[in-house]
């Protein structure tokens, strides 16, 4: 059984939407409560590694894409979360989960203003440190 | 009662090619805890993609990095060629992987050279940049740059390599074939550079997976992954070679693998030569639809990851950029801790760091927060620590 069948049928319905752009590139929309136990399952028990995150600023609110590489086959799984308030935006850290998220968590707040509960260690990453408040650089609007 | 001691290593560490801050905590000699901060590079390359032309933004990305710099346009055509569903000439990725290899040649190359002169040993220094300098040669031939090549392009190439350049390639090759030899005898049976790397600066395969480090850093520590054969772009499926994968981890095991390294790029340039067929190199594309791609490239540091949002227009609405140093450069705070102080400078060079692309050293005192030593005394230490083992194993 493949990969995509597995996270399918291990998921079911928190899938909101599958989408296969091209072989290798599968995006899975999620809700954003199910994140952490979803990136459990692909990290620790599916073996995926945590490529990196994307934030996007769009008019429905912010969006998160989680990139997983499955190196075995060379697919990369994304979980699209969106989180619709904009005048506070948060979502559960992942660095709890693993180390590896802890740079573009810091990352993603500090450009998008997306607060991330749970991070060990929320600061500034690539701003200066007294870079104003609730400006950020990325947001649309 | 114990001295924790902060030693600063930067902003300006003279022998890095870019600014880089890493606080080591120390108690005595040992390190204790590390605190890396980056930024000082952070040029909001991201942002100002979303205000260019798809075709603009390939030259901009080019600039990220000085070092490997083919490696992101090469991640970005890839992630556009994913986006716009393009099916490329053949020729034009065999030109892709040639230019690909050739920069991991000169990269690892300049790693070898810089790791040398941190543990005192100047000669590799000297031979590793005499070594690479005909790399950057060749590039000039057949680029018209020694860097930033301008080569990837939506669709293609945007040059052509002729005939009589390759076989100057060829004798490149073949001189640097044997240097590398050379390098695998002056480094793999020097019992000087065994005592002073083995087991320094250990990242175990259970650390590598979960600070998710790509590139030599994580095939150092078993981890079998390379992009090239995994998710195979260019011309990497068409041309035989091997992913080199170490099992120890430590500095000895990544100097081992980029070593061995030299050795399959050369192979995959060599076979890419014989076996490139003529004809274009350019699909010449005019529009991108709307919609998201993926394109991920084996940089010399790493996995090399880009995602670009189209929403048709001629920009993109967003373009993320993760470089390979980004995850690497993370992993010290579990690769320098529990090591000493004199292990430090090369424990942190030894994921061949690039802050351009990421983004930081000061040794304090712990309790007093007193800065004591900078980056030199750090490199410094490191010589001094060579030269006494070189007089302990009677050399």
């Amino acid at each position: 059984m493949g990969l995509s069948e597995q996270i399918k049928e291990r998921l079911k319905e928190k899938i909101t939407n599958w989408y296969q752009h091209s072989p290798h590139r599968i995006y899975i929309s999620i809700r954003p409560q199910d994140l952490k136990e979803i990136s459990y399952l692909l990290f620790k028990e599916l073996n995926l590694r945590f490529a990196t995150a994307t934030a996007l600023d769009t008019p429905k609110g912010i969006e998160i894409l989680y990139h997983f590489s499955f190196d075995k086959t060379g697919e990369i799984f994304s979980l699209r979360v969106l989180i619709e308030d904009k005048k506070n935006p948060w979502i559960e850290s992942l660095a709890t989960l693993f180390p590896a998220a802890e740079w573009i968590e810091r990352e993603m707040w500090e450009m998008l203003g997306v607060n991330f509960v749970g991070h060990p260690n929320l600061k500034h990453l690539l701003l200066i440190d007294d870079w104003p408040e609730n400006k950020y650089p990325l947001r649309k609007d | 009662m114990s001295h924790k001691v902060i030693i600063p290593i930067g902003p300006y560490h003279p022998l890095q090619e870019e600014p880089e801050f890493f606080r080591l905590y120390v108690e005595g000699e040992k390190v204790v805890d590390i605190d890396i901060v980056i930024g000082y590079m952070h040029r909001g390359i991201e942002e100002l993609c979303e205000h260019k032309h798809f075709d603009q933004v390939s030259f901009l990305v080019e600039r990220i990095c000085g070092i490997c710099s083919t490696s992101h346009p090469f991640a970005y055509v890839n992630a556009m060629e994913d986006l716009a569903k393009i099916k490329i000439p053949e020729r034009a990725l065999y030109i892709r992987t040639i230019i690909a290899e050739m920069e991991r040649l000169h990269s690892h190359l300049l790693w070898l050279g810089l790791a040398g002169h941190f543990i005192g040993y100047n000669t590799i220094w000297m031979w590793a940049w005499r070594y690479r300098e005909p790399i950057l040669d060749c590039f000039e031939m057949i680029t018209g740059n020694r860097n930033h090549y301008a080569m990837m392009k939506i669709g293609g190439v945007r040059r052509d390599i002729e005939d009589g350049h390759l076989s100057a390639l060829k004798k490149m090759l073949d001189e640097l074939a044997r240097a590398a030899d050379m390098f695998y005898g002056a480094v793999m049976d020097d019992p000087v550079i065994k005592a002073r790397l083995k087991g320094i600066g250990v990242l175990t395969k259970e650390q590598a997976i979960e600070w998710s480090v790509v590139g030599p850093t994580a095939r150092a520590s078993g981890v079998n992954i390379d992009v090239r054969k995994d998710d195979p772009y260019g011309a990497y499926d068409k041309v035989s070679w091997n992913v080199i994968v170490e099992k120890d981890g430590d500095v000895f095991a990544k100097t081992r693998v980029r070593i061995l390294e030299l050795y399959e790029s050369i192979r995959i340039i060599r076979q890419c030569i014989e076996k490139m067929p003529k004809g274009e190199i350019d699909a010449d594309i005019k529009e991108i639809p709307a919609g998201e791609g993926i394109g991920h490239v084996e940089a010399p540091r790493g996995e090399c990851f880009h995602y670009v949002k189209s929403d048709g227009t001629n920009r993109p609405l967003r373009h993320k950029i993760r470089a390979p140093s980004y995850m690497n450069v993370a992993s010290n705070k579990v690769a320098a801790v529990g090591g000493t102080i004199s292990d430090a400078a090369i424990t942190l060079a030894a994921v061949d760091p690039c802050y351009c692309c990421t983004e930081r050293v000061a040794v304090i005192q712990k309790d007093t927060d007193k800065k004591i030593m900078n980056g030199w005394d750090l490199i410094r230490l490191s010589q001094e620590k060579t030269e006494r083992l070189r007089r302990g194993l009677g050399f």
